[in-house]
């Protein structure tokens, strides 16, 4: 593995990604800013507007990184997606909701084809419902944003 | 290598004499829109670059608005290349009062847009554009062969990044930009700091230049008619008159003299012409063509070097002259940064009058023209504003043409593959309204 006796900025890094007027497209963004409230130690939050290239230099000072976004693969609204990016690939259109160019998979993608993916990078999808234009989450999405950080803080007990 | 081109691409009744092929969406452009090329008995009958986007009314919305909002809303228009929105919307309405910006807030300008360039050519080069050229399907696939070719690309995209938000207060829709000049002004030991990072950057720049000079070109050109700012002493950003290869030699505001708006049935996007000669090309080609000598010496010796042509009409090497234009940029943030001082002010201030503003500036992907009306009270009154790929569209059309009737011999897909590297060879930026572009080529 990339960089294993290497010293890390953080232990921890939460990256939210989402457009904060798009409704259900914020979730991201809240799931980061609740878990920066826990101030769990070790940690860092990042909030992204969008995930280009600039993603992959974001995440390379940290050991555990864990990233948050609103998805849209057709299934229930609210559902929660995990995905271990080390040992898996992420579906290629499943983050599809970009604005420019590149989805977070390709940057994944591209970033493990550069042998620059962090130790640990464990992505979060929630299922949205509406990605128009409003800073209100739809109810299915903001009972999902819960769930999402129960089970990040899980991952540490 | 081709795996997710194949994907893209349906054949359909291969067996008959008629056949469709169909792209559900090209890659690496910003934008949305479509593509259909039509071939009966081996002649190419009808080309149509559809941008099917709603429009956005930017320039509707605009109306009622403080004369001070505009540099603002107008940067929402492009993630990409919003600081040209900007420029462009500060010099309309300073024109419109009456003021005009120059000293060290001029050069900052200039600085900004810089990282602008940087950014926008750096990933079209690297991550749009040399896929092409390599035979990948995408600078992922490519990034396993040329891992350090795609990670200097990625560096130099981020300098440029650095240096907007820096200087605009951050990377997407930066908001330190106003009219009058800036809200903060950066420090001498700011730019400092970021120097050593272009110092790399003009490095990697020249090694840029030297590599895509290496890349393989199809033979193709067109007596294009090239549409670009010009400006007596410097390879223009945000100051000069509108000149062109064939004679066009006009300050800003008379724009409306001399081009018109066309709108076309399969369109959202409004075409472009010159009232007197129809189609015209803007872009980094454009820009070269008509400025080589204001690049800097370092910028016009690595050009000549790598054997490029001051008057180079081949739209596959404006790879080339995308790179050429980083340089520059890295050259001349350097050589601003080295004579900043930090001024006493951070903007000139000014009060509105009643009058047109006319301004213009040189975005990644071409001169972007914006007019507005204003009253004695600031209030906007109209709008106009041009982006570079409205007035590229005709010009990608005549090319599609040219090419596929200088290609019908080629399998189908390999057509279809060099008829969106044409497209891409004009970085279209669609997505100033829409996302994605279908391409469909019909052949009977």
């Amino acid at each position: 593995m990339r960089r294993k006796t290497q010293n890390f900025k953080s232990e921890i890094l939460f990256i939210g990604i989402g457009n904060e007027y798009r409704t259900d497209d914020r979730v991201g963004l809240i799931v980061a800013q609740k878990l920066r409230e826990t101030r769990i130690p070790n940690t860092e939050t990042a909030e992204l507007m969008r995930n280009g290239t600039s993603l992959i230099d974001r995440w390379k000072d940290a050991r555990t990184v864990f990233l948050f976004d609103a998805v849209f693969s057709g299934v229930e609204p609210g559902t929660v997606h995990r995905f271990d990016a080390i040992t898996q690939a992420i579906p290629i259109n499943f983050f599809r909701y970009s604005t420019h160019t590149f989805s977070i998979a390709e940057m994944i993608e591209l970033a493990r084809t550069l042998n620059q993916l962090p130790p640990r990078l464990i992505v979060y999808g929630i299922e949205g419902k509406s990605f128009k234009m409003g800073t209100k989450l739809s109810s299915e999405v903001n009972r999902a944003v819960g769930k999402v950080v129960e089970s990040v803080l899980a991952e540490f007990h | 290598m081709l795996t997710n081109f194949a994907k893209r691409v349906k054949f359909m009744n291969p067996d008959s004499r008629t056949r469709t092929i169909k792209v559900d969406y090209l890659a690496r452009v910003e934008g949305e829109g479509g593509m259909v090329v039509k071939i009966k008995n081996n002649t190419v009958k009808d080309v149509k670059l559809k941008i099917f986007e709603p429009p956005r009314f930017f320039e509707a919305l605009l109306r009622g608005r403080s004369f001070e909002e505009a540099p603002d809303i107008t940067a929402r228009i492009c993630g990409i290349c919003p600081i040209a929105y900007q420029m462009s919307a500060v010099h309309a309405m300073e024109d419109a009062c009456g003021i005009s910006v120059g000293g060290q807030l001029r050069a900052l300008r200039r600085l900004i847009y810089c990282g602008e360039w940087m950014e926008s050519h750096g990933l079209h080069v690297y991550m749009l554009h040399a896929p092409d050229f390599l035979g990948y399907d995408s600078a992922i696939h490519m990034a396993r062969d040329y891992p350090e070719i795609v990670q200097r690309g990625l560096q130099l995209k981020k300098v440029g990044n650095e240096l907007i938000t820096l200087l605009g207060g951050r990377e997407v829709h930066p908001i330190n930009v106003r009219i009058g000049g800036f809200y903060k002004l950066p420090t001498k030991q700011e730019l400092n700091l970021i120097s050593e990072r272009l110092k790399w950057a003009r490095e990697a720049a020249i090694e840029t230049v030297r590599w895509t000079a290496t890349l393989p070109f199809p033979e193709f050109e067109q007596d294009y008619e090239f549409v670009a700012m010009r400006h007596p002493e410097e390879y223009p950003f945000n100051d000069g008159r509108l000149v062109s290869n064939k004679g066009l030699d006009i300050p800003i505001n008379e724009y409306d003299n001399h081009f018109v708006e066309e709108h076309v049935p399969y369109s959202t996007a409004l075409h472009s012409v010159l009232k007197e000669r129809s189609s015209y090309y803007v872009g980094p080609l454009a820009r070269y063509n008509i400025n080589f000598v204001k690049l800097s010496p370092l910028t016009q010796e690595v050009t000549r070097d790598v054997g490029l042509e001051p008057d180079c009409r081949n739209p596959f090497k404006s790879i080339i002259v995308r790179s050429v234009e980083i340089l520059y940029a890295c050259d001349e943030a350097l050589r601003i940064i080295d004579e900043y001082e930090m001024p006493d002010t951070p903007a000139v201030e000014m009060e509105p009058r009643a009058a047109t503003g006319y301004g213009c500036s040189e975005a990644p992907r071409g001169m972007l023209y914006h007019r507005y009306r204003i009253n004695r009270n600031g209030e906007i009154l109209d709008a106009k504003i041009v982006p570079p790929t409205s007035q590229n569209q005709k010009i990608i059309e005549k090319d599609l043409i040219q090419f596929v009737t200088a290609h019908l011999e080629l399998p189908l897909d390999e057509l279809t593959w060099q008829c969106e590297q044409v497209i891409r060879n004009y970085d279209p930026c669609i997505s100033c309204s829409t996302h994605f572009l279908r391409l469909e080529i019909n052949k009977e």
